[in-house]
């Protein structure tokens, strides 16, 4: 199976059967085009975009009762096997290699893989293709430098490591609370993504999918621990791989599986070409210019190399840092099943990467980039509503079924990636915090097991929470933020705790608290941040042009006027705004800030080394430096 | 197991071991850096070289498209590496230096 699947993701992208003239010519010109730039050309008259996406209420709710079903099954089954911690934490180190990398991969391929980047490609294009090498990079730094040593010198989190390399309590101390912050960053993201994604799959409100969602992950979580947590994201996993594949089957289908078809098609929609004029916003068609070209070219959203570049850093270094993803080479028995596991994970993550772009561009031609953004901005519904429609469009029962079987999946993937957050981040308050911080590792079995399970209840508590409080917020920067801040202060900290003899417990902290808050800093004070001088200087422009159209008598139309009076409303309610952190403008030019929080990690962490020099602890390196590299001693699989 | 009394300065300097990490310490080094090479490579050709990413190589696909599959496949590729040297060279060398541990701790 695993030398199967990239096999045939490859042939699929290039095995390019001549030039077969595209079979399915009709339909991408049925679906509506958007008026965005007030093309006149376009004169008949476009039938209105839809706003929601029809389910099938029955068909939907079903599929949703039998993903709940079977993943309920799997977490009784699990507890009844859960009695240590080691089980909670790292399900008995019992899971092999291959289970392992089905796991990750259904770690990695969260909501915002799988709908994210076929929205980004349904959108923009080309770059939603570049944008996916960058999370999928990062697992050659998993692969080099990450999941062996750590497997072989940890046991739950990264505190674990780290206190192998000082005895301070502040060290663990300062990982748990690391731990925790980046867990809630990226807790936060995926919650709030769940509770808008349920919102538009089901038609329920957004504080009731919030609260259903959470409470069914606090009951998995605290219930089934690791072992729940892992079958829960080998069969998403499964699922994924399976809709993904039998939609780009689908979708190549329509072409003879003559994938160069597919981009001509794309390339001459004429309501891709129109989409791609309005995102460069020329107001008139040049005469002489491809937009369909320029849709398969890139550009058309990362246009900063150095923000792409920053973007690269933090994808790179930042996921491999991730405690959750790093606590899932604690539940393999040895070094060799991680490297098994990391390697079967990327194939079916690289796999899946490309699979989703062809999608992107399958929605771009048959759905249209209009479509989607009427129905997300975002572009989420992108790979749902290609499934209704590569089963036959919206009312027919293939359809429906297609596209609750997506909405499904995408809905277990959701729940399958947030129990591993709660469970890293009850790892941390639990295992670091609690047990070995505040009780000198004193508490026996049956009480970790307690702590354990109690700090997961709250976890998950204020998961939903916080996830109720963020409806309104703008959560897009805080993924962002969760990479960075990994980058700058876990990773050089990680790095340097397994490779360097000097570096030590002031170096760790200071690399950990420096790093850290040095990210969140730049953060806030970076282009994420919702300026209000800004929008009201681009509702002054919007003023201005129409006031100036007034003027010279030419008549409004109504929309215009609408426009008008809300730009007037933006304009008069954000003049003398300011941001979070009290600035009318940006500081940092760039939307992700590795570039510059990195290099500060790493200095930060070097910088506190030599300060607080401590020979003892050097010492101790030896033992970590022979562990890391050979696995002796490591804590071997755990029978039941 | 009773790891206070293991002499772990002492075992860092086994020749054995030494050998092991210094290979691995250049092997893993070296990949990574062909890696990320590659990587940097495409935002920075994205960003300043947009003319050669326009080329159109096979119908409507351009440089762009099938540079982003280059990097797919180079990231499979070290991977592959990775796992073949690991498994044939490097895990009965550490196989050796295990034992070789466990034989002075007995001692």
């Amino acid at each position: 199976m695993k030398r199967f699947l990239p096999a045939l993701t490859l042939g699929l992208v290039l095995g390019t059967s001549a030039f077969a003239a595209p079979t399915d010519k009709t339909s991408p010109t049925v679906a509506a085009v958007q008026p965005e730039t007030a093309n006149k050309a376009m004169a008949a008259a476009p039938a209105p975009l839809l706003k929601e996406v029809k389910t099938n209420r029955v068909i939907t709710m079903s599929m949703f009762l039998v993903i709940i079903l079977a993943t309920g099954v799997i977490v009784y089954r699990a507890a009844q096997s859960t009695r240590t911690t080691a089980d909670f934490y790292a399900a008995g180190g019992g899971i092999s290699g291959m289970q392992n990398g089905w796991a990750i991969a259904g770690d990695y391929l969260s909501a915002a893989t799988f709908l994210g980047i076929a929205g980004i490609t349904s959108i923009f294009g080309a770059d939603g293709f570049m944008y996916a090498v960058g999370p999928f990079f990062s697992f050659v730094t998993i692969l080099l430098v990450i999941a062996e040593p750590c497997r072989n010198a940890g046991k739950y989190t990264l505190g674990d490591i780290l206190s192998l390399r000082s005895s301070s309590k502040f060290v663990r101390g300062t990982a748990a609370i690391s731990a925790v912050v980046v867990s809630t960053f990226y807790l936060l993201g995926q919650m709030v993504g769940a509770g808008k994604l349920m919102q538009l799959l089901l038609g329920i409100p957004y504080s009731y999918a919030i609260i259903g969602v959470g409470a069914l992950l606090v009951v998995y979580v605290t219930f089934g621990g690791m072992k729940a947590t892992t079958w829960v994201q080998i069969i998403k996993a499964v699922l994924l791989m399976l809709s993904g594949m039998i939609m780009t089957v689908l979708l190549l289908w329509k072409f003879g599986f003559n994938l160069l078809g597919l981009f001509d098609a794309v390339a001459t929609s004429s309501a891709v070409q129109d989409h791609v004029r309005g995102l460069m916003k020329h107001v008139t068609p040049q005469p002489g210019f491809d937009y369909g070209q320029r849709f398969l070219e890139t550009g058309l959203l990362l246009k900063d190399p150095i923000d792409q570049i920053s973007l690269g850093l933090a994808f790179a270094l930042g996921a491999a840092g991730l405690p959750h993803i790093m606590m899932r080479f604690f539940t393999v028995p040895d070094a060799r099943s991680a490297r098994t596991s990391v390697v079967i994970s990327m194939v079916l993550i690289g796999a899946f990467m490309i699979m989703v772009t062809l999608l992107g561009f399958g929605a771009a031609l048959f759905i249209t980039p209009q479509q989607v953004m009427a129905v997300d901005r975002g572009g989420n519904m992108a790979a749902p509503m290609l499934a209704q429609f590569l089963g036959g469009g919206g009312g027919t029962v293939m359809g429906d079924v297609f596209l609750a079987f997506v909405c499904a999946v995408a809905f277990s993937t959701i729940i399958a990636v947030v129990s591993g957050l709660i469970l890293a981040s009850s790892a941390a308050v639990a295992h670091d915090f609690y047990v070995n911080v505040l009780r000198d590792g004193k508490p026996d079995q049956r009480e970790q097991m307690r702590i354990a399970k109690i700090s997961s209840f709250v976890v998950g508590a204020i998961a939903i929470a916080l996830g109720l409080a963020c409806e309104k917020q703008n959560i897009a920067h805080l993924v962002v933020l969760a990479f960075a801040v990994v980058a700058s202060s876990n990773f050089p900290v990680l790095l340097f705790a397994l490779f360097w003899k000097r570096f030590n417990a002031g170096g760790i902290i200071t690399g950990l608290a420096f790093g850290g808050i040095f990210a969140i800093g730049v953060v806030m004070v970076s282009p994420n941040m919702t300026y209000p001088k800004k929008i009201a200087a681009d509702a002054k422009k919007v003023v201005d042009l129409l006031e100036k159209k007034q003027a010279a008598g030419g008549m409004l139309a109504e929309k215009e006027l609408a426009a008008l009076d809300k730009a007037r409303a933006d304009y008069a309610a954000n003049r003398d705004g300011k941001s979070m952190v009290g600035l009318d403008a940006p500081l940092f030019p760039l939307k992700n800030p590795a570039i510059l929080s990195v290099p500060v990690g790493f200095l930060a962490a070097i910088i506190g080394t030599f300060l607080f020099g401590n020979r003892r602890e050097e010492e101790r390196f030896d033992e970590l430096f022979i562990r890391q590299n050979t696995g002796y001693g490591a804590s071997g699989a755990v029978d039941h | 197991m009773d790891e206070k009394r293991i002499d772990w300065a002492k075992l860092a300097t086994l020749p054995k071991f030494v050998e092991l990490h210094s290979r691995k310490k250049a092997f893993l080094l070296t990949l990574w850096c062909i890696g990320s090479i590659c990587f940097y490579l495409l935002p920075i050709s994205a960003g300043y070289f947009p003319e050669i990413m326009k080329v159109k190589l096979l119908g409507r696909l351009n440089f762009g498209y099938f540079f982003c599959l280059f990097e797919f496949a180079m990231i499979w590729g070290i991977a592959l590496y990775y796992t073949r040297k690991t498994n044939s060279y490097f895990d009965p060398l550490t196989k050796e230096v295990v034992d070789e541990i466990t034989r002075e701790v007995g001692k």
